[in-house]
């Protein structure tokens, strides 16, 4: 059965096929006919944003909150190129995200148009995949097949550019299109041998670590890893697109590795004589200097994306597939070998991670004035909000602090800009989150710095009743910069003083011009109060001003290009590692 | 380093060639020398393509090609077990008095003389890198003029295709 209709609303149509039920972006001339048959769909609800950059990000956050593909839109050239920082952020983190872009006419691609950006071009190396469509036929196939793409294998950003009279013409509709893509064919089931030699090695290991990466959470796989971890009692590390994706709370967890990772879980990798890499790819902000990394480690490396296999790293065992399928077949492998009595002893492994927990803790500082330390924020708002809830995190010392003293049991609670490190993620992408699950309590942390970039926002939030809470650490600098120009540029402070004395933005202003709540909290005994008042107000969103001290710093710390065993845990404080000999 | 030779089947659809030569200067390789064109199958492109890398960097380049979606198919073929040829146009100043020479170096090597001008001759060659780069050696001193090469195009020895199944999956979606 086909269907006459233009192009632009087979588009809207397939769309609605797919699944899609919500799509950010705005309107603009290329992309018009577009947004005709989209103001008419029932199924399709349309948030339109304020900067596409927004649209992007609440994608991204819609995608990690819901699993499924989050959709944005823009029109051609700055449009278009607006969506370009999202897209790589997208890319890194592997997020599974969906840009349409309008395109000029199809006559008038090449002629440096009115709003012509070849955003094909643009986005080539920071796409999974993308498209130019220039006729209206193609398009439900390539919106089936950019859909497929981006959900399966490694999830990625794909865009569609679609020419405007591609949107314009009159085509054929039927559904389902066959797709085709002869070239995309990802490789989920692990090969049984290689599995089997992961086993061997896991036996035979003393020092086994699960070194957990995002790529677990996006395989759905954090109840296979809760059961390889117990049955096989190996200590894991979670990195910071890990976190929740193996409860904080479990025993067996060390904690993050990497640069602000705690020293228990960056001690473990380091002494380990075997990582087992699960959807993980040996960033250089885990490893640090690549050399010393984990020094006397074999390495199993399970990943969807063969590419990342012996990339950084030398896999000893090299395993492609998708995680969900490698650790269920883990699971049943070395239960099988458990039944045979071949099983691992790690008890001397114990011994000494346990160590490292106590003695390495962490931990900050109180300032004596009495301000508020940021840390100490976030263990309250953990402690009020708990597990349950989404917390979205910008980039920076914020960042850090909520991954390491937020509580996380849930997979995929925490979502942050991981790879790209993109300033400015949190307001849309908690916007994003709290569009997919509208049930659940979404918190923002962001930074003074973060959250000038897009709070913006905020109007939408207001406006399409998206009752996000922000919990803005404001230290009034660009605090993660200032900490490395404090460690390695003599303290001077060069661009990174936000001028917080002069309250410009007043931020609780900003919030109320804007439609919402807006709360200060400047002292530690005000904390939970604050935190509570935000708890209750549900109609519109809130944003928290808690000022901070601006020499709080985050620790423990490897510096950049260095080795991961001379990490410090505050200034100058470097753990003793010999207490193992 | 050493160079290795990669037969890559790709889709033939626009802005292929600008995905793989983007993947190669993002992730940082040189191309040596690249050549495509059309197939037995209308629907499929074959690049051969020549990088100067070590085994394990090529590991990631072959990887990374991989993942590009019009990607069907990589073959790293075999320096011994495959035919590899260039092919180049060369012009060659020549006179009544060096012609003849010329045209003999021109059968030694079994090129071939294109087009010929009272102070010129044209020559077309192919061969190995290392054939063609022994005659230009030859020619040298006549002055070469202009130069022209093509990149290097290769084919497994023996019966077997590298297309036979990449074939087969188009077959299938069409």
């Amino acid at each position: 059965m086909t269907e006459q209709m233009t192009g632009a609303q087979a588009l809207v149509r397939a769309l609605e096929h797919v699944g899609v039920d919500t799509v950010f972006g705005i309107p603009g001339g290329a992309v018009l006919p577009a947004y005709d048959p989209l103001y008419d769909s029932v199924k399709v609800r349309h948030v339109l944003v304020r900067h596409e950059q927004g649209a992007g990000h609440a994608a991204e956050g819609y995608a990690q909150a819901t699993g499924k593909v989050g959709v944005c839109m823009a029109t051609s050239g700055p449009g278009a190129t607006n969506l370009v920082t999202p897209i790589a952020d997208a890319y890194m983190d592997s997020v599974p995200i969906v840009a349409i872009t309008g395109q000029v006419a199809s006559q008038l691609i090449g002629t440096d148009a009115f709003q012509e950006a070849d955003i094909s071009g643009i986005t080539m190396p920071i796409t999974k995949h993308n498209f130019l469509v220039t006729e209206a036929a193609d398009i439900p196939r390539t919106i089936a097949e950019a859909f497929h793409i981006a959900s399966t294998g490694r999830p990625g950003p794909v865009l569609v550019d679609i020419a405007k009279d591609a949107l314009q013409d009159m085509m054929e509709f039927s559904w389902p299109p066959v797709m085709q893509l002869p070239g995309y064919r990802p490789v989920t089931r692990p090969h049984s041998k290689q599995i089997r030699e992961a086993a061997k090695l896991m036996i035979e290991a003393k020092r086994p670590v699960l070194y957990v990466g995002g790529g677990v959470h996006r395989a759905g796989a954090s109840a296979e890893l809760i059961e390889l971890a117990e049955l096989t009692g190996i200590p894991v590390v979670t990195t910071l697109m890990a976190r929740g994706t193996f409860p904080d709370s479990h025993p067996q967890h060390m904690g993050m590795p990497g640069m602000h990772g705690s020293v228990s879980a960056v001690g473990a990798l380091q002494r380990s004589d075997l990582l087992i890499a699960l959807g993980t790819r040996f960033d250089d902000r885990v490893t640090g200097q690549l050399s010393s990394f984990a020094p006397n480690a074999k390495v199993i490396h399970a990943d969807i994306d063969p590419a990342e296999i012996s990339k950084n790293r030398h896999a000893d065992v090299p395993i492609v597939g998708d995680c969900r399928e490698v650790i269920g077949d883990l699971v049943t492998t070395m239960r099988n070998e458990h039944n045979e009595g071949r099983r691992g002893d790690y008890s001397e492994w114990w011994k000494l991670l346990n160590d490292y927990k106590k003695t390495y803790p962490l931990g900050y500082e109180q300032f004596a004035d009495g301000s508020l330390a940021p840390q100490y924020v976030m263990e309250r708002l953990s402690a009020i909000v708990g597990p349950d809830a989404f917390y979205v995190a910008g980039v920076g010392q914020h960042q850090m602090w909520a991954a390491q003293f937020i509580g996380y049991e849930n997979p995929g609670s925490f979502i942050n800009s991981g790879g790209a490190g993109t300033m400015g993620f949190a307001v849309p992408a908690a916007m994003g989150a709290k569009m997919g699950r509208p049930d659940a309590t979404v918190w923002a942390v962001d930074g003074d710095g973060c959250f000038q970039m897009t709070n913006q926002e905020l109007a939408t939030c207001a406006i399409e009743g998206v009752p996000v809470k922000i919990a803005l650490i404001n230290n009034g600098n660009l605090g993660m910069v200032r900490q490395w120009q404090t460690l390695f540029y003599d303290q001077r402070y060069s661009n990174t003083d936000l001028q917080r004395v002069k309250r410009i933005p007043d931020f609780v202003k900003l919030a109320e011009a804007y439609g919402c709540v807006g709360l200060r909290c400047e002292r530690p005994e005000d904390v939970d109060a604050t935190i509570r008042k935000a708890m209750e107000i549900n109609d519109v969103p809130v944003v928290i001003d808690f000022v901070v001290h601006q020499d709080a710093m985050v620790w423990p710390m490897v510096a950049a290009g260095t080795s991961n065993d001379d990490i410090k845990y505050a200034r100058d404080m470097a753990p003793k590692w010999e207490s193992e000999e | 380093m050493s160079r290795h030779t990669l037969s890559v089947l790709v889709e033939n659809k626009p802005g292929v060639l600008a995905r793989v030569a983007a993947l190669f200067s993002r992730r940082g390789f040189n191309i040596d020398s690249l050549a495509v064109g059309p197939t037995e199958h209308h629907d499929i492109s074959r690049m051969t393509i020549v990088v100067n890398v070590e085994d394990l960097p090529l590991e990631q380049v072959t990887k990374q090609l991989n993942k590009l979606v019009n990607v069907l198919k990589i073959v790293e073929l075999d320096n011994v077990q495959s035919v590899q040829r260039e092919l180049m146009l060369i012009k060659v100043r020549t006179d009544s008095e060096s012609r003849s020479h010329v045209l003999e170096l021109v059968n030694l090597f079994r090129a071939r003389c294109v087009d010929v001008a009272p102070d010129a001759v044209t020559i077309e060659v192919t061969g190995t890198t290392d054939k063609l780069a022994a005659f230009v050696k030859v020619l040298e001193p006549y002055g070469i003029k202009e130069l022209v090469q093509s990149g290097m195009v290769a084919v497994g020895r023996g019966a077997r295709s590298i297309t036979d199944r990449s074939l087969r999956a188009l077959d299938r979606i069409a």
